[in-house]
């Protein structure tokens, strides 16, 4: 049975091998992508961000044991950070997620971000969208530990939870530009630690000075990941923002920016793709790259003879 | 063996009651550096965890890594498990203690090597890379 087919019919196995085809972007994963396009935005997307070492994979391990007591199907996507040096890296978000391994409803997949920055990966929204058509009811996905406004996640989840943590450095300047705009629930974790009421405070303070009071308040929630407090109301606090994005039809509003950041996506690659071809195969390429490297011609000089960029817009293909 | 664009995604899995993984993060370290992407489980899986992150991964190469001595039983478990999911394209090595006597039947299972405590971890890369079998 061919694999599409058997993805159809639940075969998680189908489901992973298909996941490396798109993470790849092999002809069989560009093919699959363009089938199931039209079979996705059911699921929830929830992004979880901040710092490295915060708990992010903790708390997606205990939000998600809340989400399968009431009976709902897991996704998980965890991207960790690709070594720029070597292209190697290691993935090991799993190790904290050890309330969910033994349950089949559940699905996990790591990933590298292979170059990409932002907190995920190039193929990170098209993999949520292959789970989101398998048929997951919740997809979380944990981004890169940066902490410093991972506007990327925004735009694949529909609902994103920064995570903060008390201690890692001092009032406001410890909470990123960036990340206050992104955040559609806070996180203070590790409130065993002291001084997790001041961050929270802080967050508030902060989320005041929004001159233009939002339709949707982010709450500010303290937990602490490893025995399970506060997740419950984390869980509770999610499901509100659900209610909220049905109430106000933003999830279509969010479904339609992501389908037009898809297409302009798609128009970079390809654009660039044969940009780049047809520019890299003329004759006198290596010649120029050449010169430019001897420092005997300027940069701007070469890609003008191999590109030439007339005007504003006008691009004309060699 | 698969094409330099493809990346070979491995998992390092510590079975059993070994209370460290000092071995296990060694080798993990290696086989990045060496540019896989090494999928790392932490201590004390169950076989059958073991067996749904091999799935859920699509990894091409499991590296199982046993200093308890009771090789003899998880390895064993893995593989029938591996086999009742029909996952026949996965690359399995063994390293951590294993008495070299016991390494035939091990062989015999479905282990393609064992590495021992002395072996360099450049022979695990290379030998991964000339192994793994291809994939999208
Ligand atoms: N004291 C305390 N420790 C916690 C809490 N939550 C997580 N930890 C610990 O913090 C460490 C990091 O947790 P992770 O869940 O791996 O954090 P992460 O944000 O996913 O880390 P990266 O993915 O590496 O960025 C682990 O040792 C956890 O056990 C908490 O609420 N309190
Ligand atoms: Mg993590």
């Amino acid at each position: 049975m061919d694999l599409m087919d058997r993805f159809r019919q639940g075969d998680r196995r189908a489901l992973a091998r298909l996941i490396t085809h798109v993470e790849n972007g092999t002809p069989v994963g560009r093919a699959a992508m363009r089938e199931l396009y039209g079979a996705t935005g059911r699921g929830r997307s929830i992004g979880v961000t901040g710092p490295p070492g915060t708990g992010k994979s903790t708390l997606v391990d205990q939000l998600a044991s809340v989400f399968r007591k009431e009976g709902l199907r897991i996704a998980i996507v965890c991207v960790d950070p690709s070594s720029p040096f070597t292209g190697g890296a290691i993935l090991a978000d799993r190790v904290r997620m050890r309330h969910l391994q033994d349950d089949p409803e559940v699905f996990i997949r790591s990933m590298a971000s292979r170059g990409a920055l932002g907190g995920l990966s190039r193929a990170t929204g098209s993999v949520l969208k292959v789970l989101d058509a398998f048929g997951f009811d919740v997809i979380l996905l944990e981004t890169v530990g940066v902490g410093q406004g991972e506007v990327e996640v925004v735009r694949e989840a529909e609902t994103c939870l920064v995570i903060e943590v008390p201690g890692l450095g001092d009032g406001i300047q410890a909470i990123k530009a960036g990340i206050l705009e992104i955040g559609h629930v806070f996180v203070v974790n590790k409130s065993d630690n002291p001084g997790a009421d001041r961050v929270a405070e802080q967050i508030l303070t902060m989320l005041s000075l929004n001159p233009v009071p939002p339709p949707w308040q982010p709450p500010v929630v303290q937990t602490v990941a490893t025995k399970g407090a506060g997740v419950e109301d984390l869980a509770r606090q999610v499901r509100r923002h659900w209610e909220h994005l049905d109430a106000q039809n933003l999830r279509r509003e969010h479904l339609g920016r992501r389908r037009i950041a898809d297409l302009a996506e798609i128009l970079k690659c390809r654009a660039l793709g044969a940009a780049s071809q047809r520019v890299l195969s003329r004759p006198e390429y290596s010649e120029l790259r050449r010169k430019v490297e001897l420092g005997q011609m300027d940069p701007y000089e070469a890609a003008d003879r191999l590109l030439p960029f007339d005007g504003i817009e006008e691009w004309r293909l060699p | 063996m698969p094409d330099s664009q493809t990346k070979i995604r491995v998992i390092v899995a510590k079975p059993g009651l070994d209370g460290h993984d000092r071995g296990a993060k060694v080798i993990a370290r290696a086989l990045r550096d060496a540019g896989m992407e090494v999928i790392y489980t932490g201590l004390r899986q169950t076989p059958s965890q073991i067996v749904q992150t091999v799935i859920q991964e699509d990894a091409y190469c499991l590296c199982i890594s046993i200093l308890s001595g009771a090789h003899n039983h998880l390895f064993p478990e893995i593989l029938k498990l591996l086999g009742e999911a029909d996952v026949q394209d996965v690359l399995i090595l063994g390293g951590g203690i294993i008495p070299p006597e016991d390494v035939p039947a091990l062989k015999k299972l479905g282990v393609s090597e064992v590495f021992g405590p002395g072996t360099s971890t450049s022979d695990t890369v290379k030998y991964i890379r000339e192994h793994v079998q291809p994939r999208a």
